[in-house]
Formats: C-alpha cells, sequence, structure tokens
C-alpha cells in the first residue's frame, strides 16, 4: 500500500517536473521570438531593395547592399558618423583621466572632507543632467557655444564622472593594499605608487571605462538634439531620426542600413564588456 | 603649561580670523603669506568685480539693451560659487592653523621652506590635487547649470521677454503658482504630470516583472542553451536604445508597419474567432501609451534579468535544499528566500529605474514626438514632464522660466524618492569607516 502510494507520487511529481519544463521552454521561446523579431525587421530591411514603404520581415524581396552606398554617397551619415567619433574620442580621453584619478583618491586615502565629498558625489550623481536642460541651453546661447563640438563634450564628460567614479572606486578597492603599502615602505613616493604600482593592475576596468565612456555619445540623442542645429553638424542618432522623421519621405531602408552600422560595434563592445560592468553596478549600488 | 614653547591651538585659530597670522604664529611665514595674498586677492575680487555682480544678480539690471539680464544672472551665480570656494579656503585657513599648532605640541616640525612645503603638498595634499579635476568639471558642468536653472525659474525669462532688448525679473514662486493654480497652466500640468506618474509606475513595474520573473525561470538548473537564450534575453539592452525605439516607430506605424501589416493578420488567420481589429497606434494616444509601456518593458527588463540573475546564482544552495528537507513548496521558497533577497540587495537599482522612467525622454520623443493629441500648453497626448520641458524650451514660444521650475520640480522628486529610499536600504553605508 506505501509503496503503492510513493509510485503514484513519483508519477506526480514526474508528470509536475514536465509541465514546468514545458512551460519554461514556452516561455523562454516566447520572449526569445519576442525579442529577435523587431531586430530581424530591422536587419532585414537594410537589405531590401528598392525604397519599399512598410516596415515588415519579409525575406521574398530582393537583397541588395545598396542602401549602405546609399547612405554614404547620398546622405551627411558618415559626416555624422566622423562627428560622433569625434566627440566620443575627447569625452573617452578626459573622462576617464579624471575619474581614474578621483577614484584612487577616494579608494587609498582618508583626508578631510572625504565622508562630505563622498556623500556630494551620491546626491549629485541623482541630479539627472537633464535637470539642467534649461541652463545649459541659455549657457550655450550666451557662450555662443550652440552648434559647437566643445560644449556638448563638455556636457558628456561631466556627466559621466560622479557615477564612473563610484565604479573606479570600487575596482581601486579590490587592489590589495599591501602593495601600496609595501612600496611605501621602500621609499616611494605617492605618486610612484599611483603610476608604477597601482594604475598597471587596474588597466583592465580603464579599459572598460575608456569604451564605455566612448559608447555614450553614440547612445545620446536627447543632448546632442538639444545643442547641436546644422545638418552637417549632427551625431548619428540624431541624423538618423531624419530618415524616418518626414512622414511623406520616410527612408526607413535607409535607416535600417544606418542603425546596423551603429548598433552592431556597440552591441559587440557591449557583450564584451558586458560582465564587467554587470558586476560593477550591483557592487557599487549595494555598498555604495 | 609646563613647557612654555607649547603652541596653543586655540590662539592659533583666533590669529588666522585675519588669514595667514596663524601661519606666522605658527612659524609657517611662507604658508602664511601665501594664505594672506589669498585672501587679498579674494577681498580685491569682490571689491572690483564680485559685489557688483552680486548686485546685479539681486536687481538684473535697470536698463534694457544696456544691461543684459542673463548675462548678469549667469555672472552673479558664477560671483556665489567664487564666495562659497573662498569661505572653505577661509575655514580651511583657520583649521590648518589650529591643526599645526597641534601637532607641533607633539613634536612634528611645521615645514618652514618651499620645498618642505610642495613635499608636504605632495603628501598630505595627493588626494585634494587628483581630486580636483573631478570637482572642477561636476561645478561647471553640474553644479552651475542647476543653480542658473534654479534661478531662471523664478524669473520671468520667456519669449516676451528676451534680453538684452527686455529686461527680466524676479517673480518668486509666481511659475510655481501659475502652474499649480493659473487654469490653462494647471490643465496641461496636470495632464501631464498624471500620465507621468502612470508611465513611470506601469512601464518600470512591467520591465521589473518580466526581467525578475525571467531570471527566476532562466535559472532552473535543467535548461539546456543557457548561454544561447542569456545573448538573446540580453540584446535589448545591447542595441542603443534610441535605435531600438525608432525601429518600434516603424514597427508600430498605422499603416506600414509590422504590427499591423504582420503580426496582427497572423493572429488573425491562425486563431479566426479573435477578430483582432486594427489599433491606431500612432494617432490614438491611449494605443500610442499602451505601445510604449509594452515598447519600455521590452527595452528595460535585461538589466534586471541580468542583476537578479547575479543575484540569484549568489543565494546559497543549502537554503533551498534546507527548505525542501521542511517540505517547502517552490512558492514558498520563492516568497521566503528568493523574492526577500532580490528585493534587499537590489532595490536601489530598482528605484533607479522608476527614476529613470520618470525622465525617459528617449521613449516618449522618439516613438511619436510625445503626440498624438494635445493637452494644452504645447504639450501632447502622451507627453511626460520632461518632454514637456524640451518643447517648453524650443518650441515657437519659448517659456523658459515655467520649464525651469517644471524641471526643478522634476529633480526634488527624483532626488527626494532617491534619498528616501538609499536611506533605507542603507547605500549611504559608505562602507570607508
Amino acid at each position: 500500500m506505501a509503496r503503492k502510494q510513493k509510485n503514484i507520487n513519483e508519477h506526480s511529481a514526474i508528470r509536475k517536473r514536465r509541465v514546468n519544463h514545458f512551460f519554461t521552454y514556452l516561455y523562454m521561446v516566447i520572449l526569445a521570438i519576442i525579442i529577435i523579431y523587431p531586430v530581424l525587421i530591422t536587419v532585414s530591411s537594410a537589405f531590401k531593395a528598392g525604397n519599399v514603404q512598410s516596415f515588415t520581415l519579409d525575406f521574398n524581396s530582393k537583397w541588395t547592399l545598396n542602401n549602405f552606398h546609399r547612405l554614404f554617397a547620398e546622405t551627411l551619415y558618415g559626416t555624422w558618423y566622423k562627428n560622433t567619433l569625434v566627440i566620443s574620442f575627447f569625452t573617452m580621453l578626459v573622462q576617464v583621466c579624471v575619474i581614474t584619478l578621483a577614484g584612487y583618491v577616494y579608494s587609498r586615502y582618508r583626508f578631510i572632507g572625504k565622508r562630505f565629498s563622498l556623500m556630494f558625489f551620491v546626491v549629485i550623481q541623482m541630479v539627472p543632467t537633464m535637470a539642467a536642460l534649461t541652463a545649459f541651453y541659455v549657457m550655450a546661447n550666451l557662450l555662443g557655444a550652440l552648434d559647437h563640438y566643445w560644449f556638448l563634450t563638455l556636457i558628456y564628460i561631466g556627466g559621466g564622472i560622479p557615477m564612473n567614479t563610484w565604479l573606479m572606486k570600487g575596482y581601486f578597492d579590490s587592489v590589495p593594499y599591501d602593495l601600496d603599502e609595501s612600496a611605501k615602505l621602500d621609499g616611494a613616493g605617492n605618486f610612484r605608487v599611483f603610476w608604477q604600482i597601482v594604475l598597471p593592475l587596474v588597466k583592465p576596468m580603464i579599459a572598460v571605462q575608456s569604451l564605455w565612456a566612448f559608447m555614450g555619445p553614440f547612445g545620446d540623442y536627447i543632448m546632442a538634439k538639444f545643442l547641436l542645429r546644422s545638418d552637417e553638424h549632427l551625431t548619428v542618432a540624431v541624423g538618423l531620426q531624419q530618415f524616418i522623421t518626414n512622414a511623406r519621405d520616410q527612408q526607413v531602408v535607409l535607416f535600417a542600413a544606418g542603425a546596423i552600422l551603429i548598433a552592431l560595434p556597440i552591441s559587440i563592445l557591449f557583450f564584451y564588456l558586458q560582465k564587467y560592468f554587470t558586476s560593477g553596478l550591483l557592487s557599487g549600488s549595494t555598498k555604495g | 603649561m609646563t613647557d612654555p614653547k607649547v603652541q596653543d591651538p586655540k590662539k592659533a585659530r583666533l590669529l588666522s580670523i585675519i588669514p595667514g597670522l596663524g601661519q606666522f604664529y605658527n612659524q609657517q611665514i611662507l604658508k602664511g603669506i601665501i594664505f594672506l595674498i589669498g585672501f587679498i586677492g579674494f577681498a580685491i575680487e569682490f571689491i572690483v568685480f564680485g559685489f557688483q555682480a552680486i548686485h546685479d544678480l539681486i536687481t538684473l539690471g535697470s536698463q534694457p539693451v544696456v544691461d543684459n539680464s542673463l548675462f548678469m544672472m549667469i555672472e552673479g551665480t558664477l560671483q556665489i560659487l567664487v564666495l562659497v570656494f573662498a569661505v572653505i579656503l577661509y575655514i580651511a585657513n583657520i583649521y590648518d592653523a589650529g591643526n599645526i599648532a597641534n601637532q607641533i605640541n607633539l613634536g612634528k616640525p611645521a615645514s618652514k621652506t618651499f620645498m618642505e612645503m610642495i613635499k608636504n603638498i605632495g603628501d598630505g595634499g595627493f588626494p585634494y590635487l587628483f581630486s580636483i579635476p573631478a570637482y572642477f568639471l561636476m561645478l561647471f558642468i553640474i553644479v552651475f547649470p542647476v543653480l542658473v536653472t534654479l534661478f531662471i525659474a523664478f524669473s520671468n525669462y520667456d519669449f516676451l521677454h528676451v534680453p538684452p532688448a527686455h529686461l527680466l525679473h524676479w517673480v518668486g514662486f509666481k511659475n510655481f503658482t501659475s502652474l499649480f493654480f493659473l487654469s490653462s497652466y494647471r490643465k496641461t500640468f496636470n495632464a501631464v504630470f498624471g500620465w507621468t506618474i502612470i508611465w513611470t509606475l506601469l512601464a518600470t513595474t512591467l520591465q521589473l516583472f518580466i526581467g525578475i520573473f525571467t531570471a527566476v525561470v532562466a535559472n532552473q538548473d535543467f535548461i539546456k542553451f543557457k548561454r544561447f537564450f542569456g545573448v538573446i534575453f540580453l540584446l535589448p539592452w545591447a542595441i542603443p536604445a534610441f535605435i531600438s525605439i525608432m525601429s518600434f516607430s516603424n514597427i508600430f506605424n498605422d499603416s506600414a508597419g509590422a504590427i499591423n501589416v504582420q503580426v496582427i493578420p497572423f493572429f488573425n488567420k491562425i486563431l479566426p474567432f479573435l477578430h483582432m481589429p486594427l489599433p491606431s497606434w500612432k494617432t490614438d494616444p491611449n494605443w500610442t501609451k499602451v505601445a510604449i509601456i509594452m515598447i519600455q518593458g521590452w527595452l528595460g527588463f535585461p538589466y534586471i534579468y541580468v542583476m537578479v540573475t547575479g543575484i540569484l546564482q549568489a543565494i546559497p544552495n543549502d537554503l533551498y535544499e534546507a527548505a525542501t528537507l521542511d517540505g517547502a513548496t517552490a512558492i514558498q521558497k520563492f516568497s521566503h528566500i528568493t523574492a526577500p533577497t532580490i528585493f534587499t540587495v537590489a532595490a536601489p537599482i530598482f528605484i533607479t529605474q522608476y527614476t529613470g522612467n520618470f525622465n525617459n525622454f528617449s521613449m516618449i520623443y522618439l516613438f511619436n514626438d510625445g503626440g498624438p493629441g494635445d493637452v494644452g500648453g504645447g504639450a501632447g497626448g502622451t507627453d511626460i514632464l520632461i518632454s514637456w520641458i524640451y518643447k517648453l524650451t524650443t518650441g515657437q514660444s519659448p517659456q523658459y522660466s515655467i520649464a525651469a521650475a517644471v524641471t526643478l520640480l522634476i529633480s526634488v522628486i527624483v532626488i527626494g524618492v532617491s534619498l528616501i529610499v538609499f536611506k533605507r536600504t542603507g547605500a549611504f553605508d559608505l562602507g570607508d569607516d
């Protein structure tokens, strides 16, 4: 009797597990389709011949690379891409230097005002860059900086400092303190400890932060839209939208081609960097 | 007072009320001179320039065309920053005098020569030296603009008052009271604010729900192709958001988009009893709202999914095994072990998601330009506060001061919510002492 009961229990447990397996895979497959479907539409549209109006997934139309050719020959896309690269490069250069220095100091030194200034970082990080939108506009107007890159670049640099200094500090924290202690005992000065002992050890994080800072301007739409004016000065994000805003003359295939040329490198970088910043973000937000 | 040579820190501090004197008392002549010169420099700056700048900030000028109120506002703000800096330096000077006196008492000689001082800065001043660039940039790119926004919010700066042709005036809380009480603005503000709240709650909760659910489901041991699914689930995060939103904007096109041309007809074909109508995603505000909430779920869940997966993998397996031995069901295990862990660890992340969507400009603006429809005051049917600010600032008849007032409200809300939550969850325990 007891044995039979046990058998039934096992049976129902197996059935339960099978049902669970089935719904688990069903959910994951449906979710995967929902994710891939829109991505595939954009990708396939980039290779469609002619100027189709519909934005759907169909593999019947002729495949061509003509859209990419047109993008560079007939539109300002190449210029926009170059503009964005320039802005990205300078954003990366300045931001990484600044946050590396600050992150090091916050990780390694105790000094008067440290607690207060760390607090300042946390609070200021909550202020959305957007909170100063009106002021940016007014300042840019007064300085004659509308449509100029230096102002936009400065905003990108400044906006990322609080958060990224945190991440940098977190990474410096993970480098053992004994190393700099013993170097100091050997008579190395502050600067030498930083430059020759600790800095080489955080190179991976610097690489990650550099790429991250570099990707920033590629992903931003708001500030660029707000501060850049003339067509040939736009960044890719703002320029790309021009292909689809004009309701009568939508160039969805050009948009799709342009989108791929941005999304592909960025996504590849993303997957390459993913493990660094997910762990960094998590520890950064839990430990502060 | 057994030792006659003892340095009295109180005396040193008192003397430093005139900067430098305390340092002279500590026999740090050079440092004293530097402090004194610095102080005199500030004094001169204030007499020559600062006093006028503060005065101008208060009056905002008296003659149109000759006086540019905006310049005055900005120069005044700069002067305030200079003043704050001077005060901090002044306090540091007093503090330093007392500090050095104490050090001398403890037998550490004070640095007197230039070389000694440089070395000292290299030691004690090193942290300051290294963090100055970060502060400098944050000051000018975050603090300063926020202050200017604050001032604009209390002025009457709009398309009718454009300096230098017109003077600006301080109007107190008029912009704020207009938002709440002036009929035309109140209507718009209520409509936009109401939708902003609904949007924030629904969209964020949706992405949290999908993210957590997916993480829990996809983290089961038996699943094969975990890496494959992992990469796909991350795609919406990997692709720049603005590209996805623009693509969705096309996909949801009423007449040519994939949803109405392909997806709904497909379901109507395989499930003929459904008779799904084709919604006007772009021309009916309610359908636009439905669309952007769904799209935000798509865009936002991977981040939550990754975070929660990380947390799940850190939960020790013994906990679950012990629970299983005690006869706990899967649901009990989730609600007593998994859920509490997730929410304690990730609460700050979840909150940043809410505040992020509260200010999610790209989603609203890029999908349908805040439209369709019109709720007055230049705002469209799906505009949230941040995109309304954008329209107020860049529209045909800019309302800078109202925009700044709304900006301030937004910032206060966002910072307030974050502070409360971060304080509660202990994210402020900075872990350094």
